[in-house]
């Protein structure tokens, strides 16, 4: 009997392992193992830290990764500011069909790959697209206006994409606030900014901490919609990596930036988690 | 009970051997295997085909991810074959008994064998060639005639080029240097790239946005954003036909040459139907329909009289005698070079 | 003097039904008020309107004289404490209870006064730190109604607070409750489908029952002098049977019931015609338990029958009696124990004045 359930503890645990090592585990030490690799000749290589010194000597590349996380923090401030009212809306005020229609519609972006999402973007805001040519006819514009190929345009799509990752949670956090207890706030003298800021919030922090930390992750590591929607000034860190690993064949720079990539998301993520006072387990489970 | 189990057994083996045997994984370009010569070579031969698309970069990353293996034939440029297998070794030699080389134009097969010769050993044989240069919509960007003048104030948010190495080289021509004599003295290449990058930073803000891909820039042509861009031959061609201002140009300086091969991943396992396939698409009927579905002529001989005559007037419209003569043909890069050029490239994306 | 709370003509329609018909009352200051009814009855309707997060279809809310239609609920001088008591979890309890105080703009340091003056009425002290999910279902009740008697509301609205308690709780807190009350000497709106709770606590109840208020009385009025049918089936428990009406006499109506059992009872209301069919309603307590027809000589009902159910319930026990025509009578046995031993089957004779049945014609 206990044997028993001894084998189907393992077998259990058998799927998580085997998706840890394999997926998880093996590809990170063999990209750590890659980015200590340094080529000294043709098919020659020893192990030093010369990548890591790469990555800090050359501004440029310092640059970059912090032009993606700044940018990549303000997609996400700015998905969960048009976001909040959309899932409150969700949660709170719509009812049975609506409220089905409106996640639905939330939803829909994502039957399209990415691919095509970004040039249903494209259509729109280049030059000779749609919304140049609606201002044009309303008189708002003289010329074709470009709209496509700046950071702006890059914001967009970044936020388009990541809706959903935080509506998500923020339907969910503020499902479970009892609307009486928002009614006590207005009924104990509360506006609505200040139940807004003293109850509702604070309730939905650990759906706002998750749905931003999974936001900012999305967009630190997207890398369609800025190759696609940016401009020839913008750089964004993945674009650095694919090319290192692509075009130039420095699988071991590469490596070495995709590990400096994760680690500083990590310390982000970290002082984010440390700064409003959540935790991992809070948020997450 | 045993035996049957001894016979599935090698029933298993052998079927699993044929099926091997039988499938070619080929990774190569857009257009350069059309469905219907798929067709044709399945119903000739029994192989079955399988095509993964790709480009030159790409090629080399997964083979190199693989160890040479995954694939069975690819299609990396002639330029782009030494260095790499110098490298990672993703490459096996061919053996010429096993094509028939009167298939081939003969310069260009010579060409190809010795730019791809690794310790004595060849490692590819030409397909497809092309070039890249500028296209242009002639009604409004007449003025263009080398890489240099994209950089004309005049144009000023109306041109496009890729971020890649043909505009280096091509701009490095351009401006009266020779890369590509260079490219075995990397500080020369150095000091000559350095050069190209301060012009590229230059031209910078004439620029409406780096090109990535082709459909992109058929999409920018077209809707008449970009009026004049860096491209390949075919590219121009296609859309000379939609639309007939719009078309190829040899830079002054000169077209950047390129030939596509074939050669064998290191690992590949079905060398048989991969020498049955480049012997059958390098016939000349064949070739003319990989010409029709990707727009470039082949290293076939006698191609040439299958050509459709719209393709072929496009060619000579582009490319008189003389521009034929100017075209700078890729030598092999060495390994390593791409370090000095990707430094080079990052820096122009970063400035501003 | 003016109410404290006064509801004119109050009306609320959602859709086609009418949740709130006609409501009108007034609540004198510092009394326990209590509106009574099943649920869905449109009791919580009424008690939204007064706080404002419903608007009236109809009729006029006034507090302290002063009309409250159009008056947000925050500017509002009624308070609420919802059923589930609706603290903010993510404050601690001096939070919780400062909160009003924050809102109407108080220094901080007179709102620390404040909310430790409450805590210390409330029985409390220096738990202003506590979560709020440290504390046990008796302290969360006492908070939820600090949080609102530090804002001294004019009127106090309390929407089944003691639902969620367990019984014991719930039994201490009804004392508990009212003795708040008469502490803070403020006018509480209870609302309830409880009728011991409206009972103990209440100096004024309404019996609320589809939208209308049935009757508005004190405790003793709704038990003994029931005006509707619905009040006297729906406060306490009765015995209850259908029957028409055989003879009048002045006040006294001779019923028979279905089963063919006569009663007699004082008439009650409107007066009774000969023929009409009525409801008849009788309190087990009212009735008379004997083993000998002497003692019961002084009733003019008087039934024999046999012991067809003991339901022993401590002091509340109580009996079932199967009298000669098959009817039965549930009877509250004397607590002085001398019907102790009463066995299933044994022979027993009621009695009970006609004083004590009530009976109402029949509706519809």
């Amino acid at each position: 009997m206990q044997s028993q359930a001894r084998l189907g503890f393992f077998l259990l645990l058998t799927p998580l392992l085997l998706w840890l090592g394999l997926l998880i585990l093996i590809p990170h030490v063999d990209m750590a193992l890659l980015s200590l690799r340094e080529r000294v000749g043709v098919g020659q290589y020893t192990t030093s830290l010369a990548n890591y010194g790469i990555f800090f000597g050359e501004p440029l590349y310092m640059w970059t990764f912090l032009r993606t996380a700044v940018m990549s923090v303000l997609a996400t401030v700015i998905t969960l500011i048009i976001a909040f009212p959309v899932a409150y809306y969700i949660a709170k005020m719509a009812r049975g069909r609506t409220r089905s229609a409106l996640f639905l519609l939330c939803l829909v972006p994502f039957w399209v790959s990415e691919l095509v999402r970004t040039f249903g973007w494209m259509i729109l805001l280049r030059e000779t697209g749609l919304f140049s040519s609606l201002l044009q006819w309303a008189g708002l514009a003289t010329g074709p206006v470009e709209m496509l190929y700046n950071d702006a345009a890059i914001m967009v799509g970044l936020v388009y994409t990541s809706m959903l990752f935080m509506v998500v949670p923020l339907v969910t956090t503020l499902e479970s606030l009892d609307d009486a207890v928002i009614e006590a706030g207005y009924d104990l003298g509360g506006s609505g900014l200040s139940v807004l800021r003293e109850i509702i919030i604070p309730h939905a922090m650990p759906g706002i901490v998750s749905g931003s930390i999974v936001v900012f992750m999305l967009s630190l590591g997207n890398y369609l919609t800025p190759t696609m929607l940016g401009g020839k000034d913008s750089l964004w860190f993945t674009e650095l990596i694919y090319s290192q690993f692509i075009v130039r064949f420095n699988w071991e720079l590469g490596a070495a930036f995709g590990f400096m990539l994760l680690f500083l998301s990590s310390v982000i993520v970290w002082g984010t988690l440390r700064l409003t006072g959540q935790t991992l387990e809070r948020t997450m489970g | 009970m045993k035996n049957t189990m001894i016979i599935g057994a090698t029933l298993a083996v052998s079927l699993a051997g044929l099926a091997q045997a039988d499938t070619l994984r080929l990774l190569t370009w857009g257009g350069y295997a059309p469905e219907n010569v798929i067709e044709m070579f399945e119903k000739e031969t029994g192989h079955t085909v399988e095509v993964t698309l790709s480009n030159n970069e790409e090629m080399i990353a997964k083979l190199r991810a693989t160890g040479g293996g995954g694939f069975d034939l690819a299609q990396p440029s002639q330029d782009r074959i030494s260095g790499p297998q110098a490298e990672f070794g993703i490459y096996k030699p061919i053996d010429l008994s096993r094509i028939d080389a009167s298939q081939f134009i003969d310069s260009m097969l010579a060409a190809t064998k010795a730019n791809t010769t690794i310790d004595g050993a060849v490692h590819a044989v030409p397909h497809v060639w092309g070039t890249s240069g500028l296209v242009i919509d002639t009604a409004k960007a007449d003025m263009v005639r080398d890489y240099t003048d994209l950089c004309n104030a005049d144009l000023a948010g109306k041109v496009s080029y890729r971020l890649k190495r043909p505009t280096l080289i091509g701009f490095a021509f351009a401006m009266g240097m020779d890369p590509f004599a260079a490219y075995d003295d990397p500080a020369a290449y150095a000091e000559m790239m350095e050069k190209v990058e301060a012009k590229l930073i230059e031209c910078k803000p004439l620029v409406k946005t780096y090109w990535g891909g082709g459909d992109e820039l058929m999409g920018l042509l077209r809707s008449g954003e970009v009026t004049a861009s860096m491209a390949w031959d075919t590219g121009g061609w296609k859309l000379n036909g939609e639309m007939p201002d719009i078309t190829f140009v040899a830079p002054a300086s000169g077209a950047l040459g390129w030939i596509d091969t074939f050669a064998l991943p290191a690992k590949g396992q079905a060398d048989d139907a991969a020498y049955d396939w480049i012997n059958f698409v390098m016939r000349p009927e064949v070739s003319a329909m990989i010409t029709e579905a990707a727009g470039n002529f082949t290293a076939s001989k006698g191609a040439d009289q299958f050509a459709s005559d719209g393709l072929k007037a496009q060619f000579q419209a582009s490319f008189p005698q003389a521009a034929i003569d100017n075209i700078k043909w890729y030598p092999p890069v060495p390994a390593g070079l791409e370090a000095i050029e990707g430094g080079i490239l990052d820096r122009v994306k970063a400035a501003n | 003097m003016t109410p404290d709370l006064e509801c004119r003509t109050l009306c609320k329609r959602f859709g086609d039904t009418l949740a709130v018909q006609d409501v009108s009352f007034s609540v004198a200051p510092g009394s326990f008020f209590s509106i009574l009814g099943p649920s869905g009855c449109g009791k919580t309707t009424i008690m939204r309107m007064i706080a404002g997060f419903l608007e009236p279809t109809g009729g006029d809310i006034r507090i302290k004289g002063r009309s409250m239609l159009n008056v947000p609920p925050n500017k509002r001088p009624v308070n609420m404490v919802f059923q589930h008591l609706a603290l903010f979890p993510m404050m601690n309890v001096a939070d919780n209870i400062g909160y009003g105080l924050r809102r109407a703009g108080l220094p901080k340091s007179e709102i620390v006064r404040k909310v430790g003056e409450v805590l210390e009425r409330i029985g409390l002290p220096g738990i202003g730190s506590r979560r709020v999910d440290e504390l046990s279902g008796g302290q969360k009740q006492r908070v939820a109604i600090a949080r609102c008697m530090v804002l001294e509301p004019d009127v106090l609205l309390l929407d089944e607070p003691l639902g969620a308690l367990d019984l014991k709780l719930r039994e201490r807190m009804k004392i508990e409750l009212k003795s708040l009350q008469a502490a803070f000497d403020t006018t509480f709106v209870y609302i309830t489908h409880d009728q011991s709770e409206a009972l103990v606590m209440s100096d004024q109840i309404a019996v609320m029952n589809h939208g209308v208020f049935e009757q508005v009385g004190t405790a003793r009025d709704l038990y003994y002098r029931p005006e509707t049918a619905f009040v006297a089936g729906f406060v306490g428990d009765s015995n209850r049977w259908a029957g028409t009406v055989e003879q009048v006499d002045g006040s006294t109506v001779a019923l028979r019931t279905a089963e063919g059992l006569l009663i007699r009872s004082r008439a009650q209301g409107k007066a009774l015609a000969k023929g009409e069919a009525a409801e008849i309603f009788l309190r087990p307590e009212a009735i008379r338990v004997a083993r000998d027809a002497a003692d019961l000589a002084q009733f003019d009902n008087q039934v024999s029958g046999v012991v067809s159910s003991l339901l022993f319930n401590g002091a509340a026990s109580r009996i079932l009696v199967r009298d000669e025509v098959g009817e039965e009578i549930e009877v509250t046995l004397p607590q002085s124990g001398e019907f102790a031993t009463l066995s299933r089957g044994a022979p027993v004779r009621i009695g009970w004045s006609g004083d004590q049945t009530t009976c109402f014609a029949r509706q519809g």
